[in-house]
Order: structure tokens, then sequence, then C-alpha cells
């Protein structure tokens, strides 16, 4: 496949590289003449000096017969841009756009963009499910809704541990889908009682996540 | 009408003021504070420091209720971003957009949006008035 890479920063240039590795053509396009010859340097004759938001420079490097391109500079206005100049006027068949700010993923995905990454969400997945307590640990989203699924471990000394799931103090749509104690899941009823060291697995929108977090931590 | 515009350059704060003198509701969004300060001491409209790319930033602006959105800030792709958020998110009836870039306006055209070039017009100008005649070219 001949595929471009937008941006050749660290994230486009080890793009770049495992995709020639992978018998990929690839081209980087890369504005700043010192990251260019570094490139070229290291990957030899794969990069085009220029900005890839401009339609010309697309033009230049062939945007025409590209099958990919990857939008992976550091800033995403210019990334929705390149993919969809690539997409609707040299009719790339599929665009891919890095995220720098979470919060644009959806408008990403409404606006056209086949796929996104999100470095910053990769991340911060990463070191949440590495941090114990106090705090809800999204788990996944589904697909086109704000709907999360979080977990939330019951910490030491919690006033909730003994208080049955009927009589916890839930935010609006939410709800425990499931318990797990000393790793044994457990389909919960009103009547479940919590108790310190519980998983808890609840479906919650994301509007309300920090209440949620709220009904498991806050001191009462 | 209720009018938000993005960016308080040269332009914004003229248009911004063409607005509000002509009865608008106007709020001028500029993600620098000093920026607000052409729109003179006797503006009338209301002003905020914001991120035109950030959708919390443009429901604080309003965008919302508003009749008509305009970006006019430096950059294109800024501007492109803003508008199709506008446009696409928030249902704005009128967007407009401006775009250095000609190529880039050509595409945004077709995809809906309606761009003004300052480049086109200006080269456009320039040439009328230096030849005495009208341009027949569109770039």
């Amino acid at each position: 496949m001949y595929i471009i890479v937008a941006g050749g920063g660290k994230v486009g240039f080890y793009l770049a590289r495992a995709l020639i590795a992978q018998g990929h053509e690839v081209l980087v396009i890369e504005k700043d003449a010192s990251e260019v010859a570094k490139i070229a340097n290291d990957l030899g004759n794969v990069v085009h000096k220029g900005n890839a938001d401009e339609a010309s420079v697309l033009e230049e490097a062939g945007a025409n017969r590209a099958d990919v391109i990857v939008a992976a500079t550091g800033e995403d206005a210019p990334n929705l841009v390149i993919c969809q100049v690539a997409k609707r006027r040299f009719n790339v068949p599929r665009a891919v756009a890095r995220i720098n700010n979470p919060k644009n993923e959806q408008i990403f995905s409404i606006l056209g963009i086949d796929a996104t990454v999100s470095t910053t969400d990769v991340i911060l997945s990463v070191i949440e499910q590495e941090i114990p307590a106090q705090s809800l640990i999204p788990l996944v989203r589904l697909r086109h809704t704000d709907v999360e699924i979080v977990e939330a471990t019951i910490p030491l000394n919690s006033p909730l541990a003994g208080t049955t799931l009927r009589d916890l103090d839930l935010p609006p749509e939410s709800i425990v889908a499931m318990v797990v104690r000393h790793g044994e899941p457990i389909f919960p009823n009103g009547a479940t009682e919590l108790a310190v060291g519980d998983e808890v697995i609840a479906f919650t929108r994301a509007t309300h996540e920090e209440e949620l977090r709220e009904t498991f931590f806050a001191r009462h | 009408m209720y009018v938000v515009i993005m960016g308080c350059g040269r332009v914004g704060a003229r248009l911004a003021n063409l607005l509000v003198g002509a009865g608008h509701e106007v709020m001028v969004i500029d993600a620098n504070e000093s920026a607000l300060s052409r729109l003179g001491s006797d503006f009338a409209g209301q002003t905020m420091v914001g991120d035109g790319i950030d959708m919390d930033d443009l429901r604080k602006a309003g965008l919302e209720r508003a009749d008509a959105f305009a970006a006019v800030t430096q950059g294109d792709n800024r501007n492109i971003m803003a508008s199709q958020i506008a446009k696409h998110i928030f249902n704005v009836q009128r967007v407009v957009t401006r775009i250095y870039d000609p190529i880039r306006t050509d595409t945004y055209r077709t995809l809906g949006l309606d761009a003004i070039s300052p480049t086109v017009i200006g080269a456009k100008v320039f040439y009328t008035t230096l030849t005495g005649e009208e341009s027949q070219e569109n770039v």
C-alpha cells in the first residue's frame, strides 16, 4: 500500500519506520527542515518537505494514488483538515487522525474521519489501570453513545462496607452491573451488600461520572 | 440575530462592530485576551476568552442558540474545524469561514461551508484596479 504520513514528529517517524519495515511504500510530509533532514538520514528518501494541510503539498506527495493517509501532527485542527482534504479532494480511501485532545474524538467521527487514535486516551488507560483506589477506572465507552463502563474498588474504611445496593445513593442513569469479590464475579441484586475490596463494575453516562465517583469515594 | 464571532483580529473586530451597530446581539471569542481590546472600550457586545475549537467553550459562548457563526482567526485549519463544529454539531444556520488557501476554500465549498478567501478576493480587486479589467480566472 502507499501510505502518506503527515507530520514527522516522534509519532509520525516511528509509524513510518514500522510501516516501511512491513514493506509498505511510505512518504512522510514534514514542514520543519531539520526534522526532514533527520528523517532522510534515518529512513532514506521517504520524506517530502512541506505543510501537509496545504492541498498543493498533498498533490505533490501523490495523494491521489495514496491508499491511506495518517495525520499525525501534534495539533488536532490540521489533522482534521489533512484527513478531510485527502478524502474529498484526492479520494484517499482511508484517513486516520491522531487526536491530541480526547474531547475531539466525537467531533472527528461526526465529521467523517474513518479512524482516530487518541494518544492521551491510550496513555491514560495504561496509567489508570495502575492507580489503586479513589478513582473510577474507565473500562470501555460504548460505541456511538456517552455510556461508559467503569470500575471502582471499595477502599479500606469505606462507609459503604455493609451497605446494600438498594440503599446505595447512585446518580441517575447509573447501574451497578457486577461486583467482583476476591476474583469471583457476583451478579448482584438489591440485597447484595458491598464489602471492602469489592471491585464494582457500573454503567453510567459520562455526564454522571463525577457524581458516581462521589458515591463511591466521598467521605460521608 | 445572535452572532458568535471567533477571532478578534482586524476583520473580527470590525465585523463585530458593524453587527452591533446594526442592532444585532454579538459575542466575540478569542484565545488571547488582549486581542479583545481591538473592539474598543465602548463595544456594546459580549466577549469571552476561549478556544474556538473547544466544544465546551463554544457552548459557553452560546452556540446552541446562535443564529450565525463567523470563523475569522488567522488559522485556516482552526476556522475550518470551528465552522464544522458550529454547523454539524450545534446546527447553526449561517456559518461563514475565512480560508486563506484558495484550494482549501474550494474543497470546503464542495463540503458545504460558506468559505470566503481573502486571497482570492484580494487578488481579484488588485487585478481589476491594476488593469481596469475583470479577471476571468477564479483564482
